[in-house]
């Protein structure tokens, strides 16, 4: 194994984009604005000049194309990797993803696989308002036949994107804008993560803290702050939130005690409640001595004003807060 | 150049309404490079389409149902400098959304003018309900809904074409087609034909227009509006424009097209061209220009000077509006 360098998420996200296509002659890109321009977070910069139009193909701007011609080259054997530019603009392609890619293997009495990966930028913190930042993971995780992986640094970024290439089921990969730029140890060869196991992110004695996504950068942060005051965090990161690796984060409140959810999307119907409902349901119950809690978006469209779109989802000063109450014992 | 030519007023507004919204538009760009203005996406390159358009309504019983590059459509059907740098700054008294939307989401109750969505598309199939509903209460009125031609590729704008061919509503659908898409060429996301050919398929009227002309858009939309709101069913016009500047300001434009074409394009500039043809044709002189662009311009200075005294949104914002508060019934 080379040394693995420094670089970008969406450098990392590239890299892995590039090594599937040299490695599989199947796999092949398609979206707005991918080409020539390399992607409205410049995700895909360069892959026309290496691949050429056909591999990286600039759709007309119809989510549904994106998506549905997708699916069909996927049951043909190919790997196609569609980017939807806004994670918001997946709801235009939400019957092709959710009633053909999800359940075609299984309505064709397994006949057909849809190895497709559908990667798409989600959440806010860029100032674009209420239709430009939506993360809208739990609506993909509630449909059988789909995974769903979000993936917190960029080594993660690249192994799990691999590994949902290579998958043979459709995969929904959401990336987040504000970790593009953010930066971390990439190992240059190719390699897969399983896409079905967490991350223990740090070991701590108080509190299980589990967070997805930029989420997982701002609870590592809270942490520190919060060592400061003798309160040590465990964080544990999923990773993919479909299939959902349960077995660290359980054996982690067995041992804490206590357990808060951390995420980006509004409380209500988040994923969060799924992995409350786990770990209610899990031996870690004998083991709480407190109530688990969740700490997540507000319940309201992501206004525009920069302060304002901060306050609406949690931010490091938050969860010191909340982690802080949890241990103490003053919720 | 024609044989009927606009009263000597409205020629005056037409130059009025193109150059107001270009001194907004280097304003807003201004405002954006000084990091005052977060977000800012203009129609620089769009003004005769715009206003040809607009000035065909009749304002405040016609609606239009705009689309984020119709700045200059909103400001000839009556929203103000101030309402534009309002909506920039995010204030709360922005009159588009109240300082929650990026700008570029014009709407004024008042002024019938409809906010569009971000969503690329989906805003036409709003102009056809408004449409429908007139309909079901005997209004004449018509909705003018603006969309580029790379919208034209959602599956929404086939939709709502189809159904107010269907029931042959008083629907003007505005294509202003610019060439690209972002960064995507025509010719990779409309196809082989133009937009106006495919009104066809629909069984309405598909006509195109140089959009750079806005005597021209203003006869063919005043035509259309006359027969759509006579019972003559929809219409789809395609404005051939170009847009001048990058896409916004978090766009870098010289990554897909060349300099030299946009300078060809600059050369064609709808605004310089209609000022020359005023004055060649002694219909607005030197004077009067400059009346009008001392006004323009002190407008524009007032309006950014209140906008931008005008106080931050408060918590409070985030939690108002997300439902209504009652019923009505
Ligand atoms: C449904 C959807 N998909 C993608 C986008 C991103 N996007 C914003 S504007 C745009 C291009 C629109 O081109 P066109 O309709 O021709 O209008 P123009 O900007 O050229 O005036 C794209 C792809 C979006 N806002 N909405
Ligand atoms: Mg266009």
């Amino acid at each position: 194994m080379s040394e693995p360098r420094e670089i970008t998420y969406a450098q990392a996200v590239r890299e892995a984009l590039r090594q599937a296509m040299q490695r599989d002659p199947q796999v092949f890109l398609l979206g707005e604005d991918i080409g020539v321009y390399g992607g409205a977070f410049g995700v895909t910069d360069g892959l026309l000049d290496e691949f050429g139009s056909e591999r990286v193909r600039d759709t007309p701007l119809s989510e549904a194309v994106i998506a549905g011609t997708a699916i069909g080259a996927a049951v043909t054997g190919m790997r196609p990797v569609a980017e939807i530019q806004f994670m918001d603009f997946i709801t235009l392609a939400m019957e092709q993803l959710v009633l053909q890619a999800a359940k075609m293997r299984y309505m064709f009495g397994g006949k057909a696989r849809v190895p497709m990966v559908l990667r798409t930028p989600a959440g806010s913190g860029t100032g674009a308002a209420a239709q430009h930042s939506e993360s809208l993971e739990a609506w993909f995780v509630h449909v059988p036949g789909l995974k769903v992986v979000m993936p917190s640094t960029p080594y993660d970024a690249k192994g799990l994107l691999l590994a949902a290439i290579a998958d043979d089921n459709p995969v929904i990969f959401i990336e987040h804008k504000l970790l593009y730029k953010t930066k971390g140890f990439v190992p240059e060869e190719y390699y897969t993560l399983p896409l079905a196991t967490s991350e223990i992110k740090r070991k701590g004695k108080d509190l299980t803290l589990i967070a997805t996504s930029v989420l997982v950068a701002r609870a590592l942060e809270a942490a520190t702050q919060l060592a400061q005051e003798g309160i040590e965090i465990e964080i544990i990161d999923p990773r993919t939130l479909k299939p959902l690796d349960t077995a660290a984060m359980i054996q982690s409140v067995c041992k804490t005690g206590k357990a808060l959810v951390v995420h980006e999307a509004p409380m209500t119907g988040g994923f969060g409640g799924e992995i409350v409902a786990q770990l209610c349901a899990s031996e870690a119950f004998d083991f709480l001595d407190a109530p688990i809690r969740r700490l997540a978006g507000l319940d309201v469209p992501i206004p525009y004003n920069r302060e304002l779109e901060k306050r609406a989802v949690p931010q490091v000063a938050d969860i010191v807060r909340e982690a802080r109450a949890l241990v103490r014992g003053e919720y | 150049m024609r044989e009927k030519i606009p009263p000597l007023e409205t020629l005056h507004q037409m130059y009025y309404y193109m150059a107001l919204s270009r001194a907004i538009d280097t304003r807003l760009w201004q405002l954006g490079r000084q990091g005052k203005a977060h977000f800012v996406i203009t129609p620089a390159g769009h003004e005769a389409a715009q206003v040809g358009a607009a000035m065909a309504l009749r304002q405040g019983y016609d609606y239009f149902v705009p689309y984020y590059r119709d700045m200059t459509m909103c400001l000839a059907a009556g929203m103000t400098a101030r309402d534009m740098l309002l909506h920039v700054r995010g204030a709360p008294e922005d009159p588009s959304s109240g300082g929650r939307q990026m700008f570029g989401h014009f709407s004024r109750r008042d002024l019938n003018i409809v906010s569009g969505s971000s969503s690329v598309g989906s805003q036409m199939l709003h102009a056809v309900g408004l449409a429908l509903a007139f309909r079901n209460r005997g209004e004449d009125r018509v909705t003018l809904t603006g969309f580029g031609e790379g919208a034209t590729s959602e599956g929404d704008w086939h939709e709502a074409m189809n159904f107010a061919a269907i029931h042959q509503l008083r629907v003007i659908f505005f294509c202003e087609n610019n060439g690209y898409a972002i960064s995507v060429p025509a010719h990779l996301e409309i196809g082989r034909v133009g937009v106006a050919d495919k009104a066809a398929a629909y069984g309405m009227p598909g006509i195109r227009v140089d959009g750079n002309d806005i005597l021209a858009v203003y006869e063919t939309v005043s035509a259309a509006h006359a027969q759509t709101r006579a019972g003559g069913g929809p219409i789809l016009i395609e404005a051939m424009t170009y847009r001048l500047l990058p896409h916004s300001n978090a766009d870098d434009d010289s990554k897909y097209r060349a300099s030299e074409e946009v300078q060809a394009a600059r050369a064609r500039d709808p605004i310089t061209q209609f000022s020359t043809w005023l004055k060649d044709q002694q219909l607005m002189s030197d004077a009067e220009q400059q009346t009008m662009d001392a006004r323009i311009t002190q407008e524009v200075d007032a309006a950014t000077e209140y906008a931008y005294s005008r106080p931050e949104p408060t918590e409070e914002l985030l939690y108002q509006h997300v439902y209504a508060p009652g019923r009505t019934a």
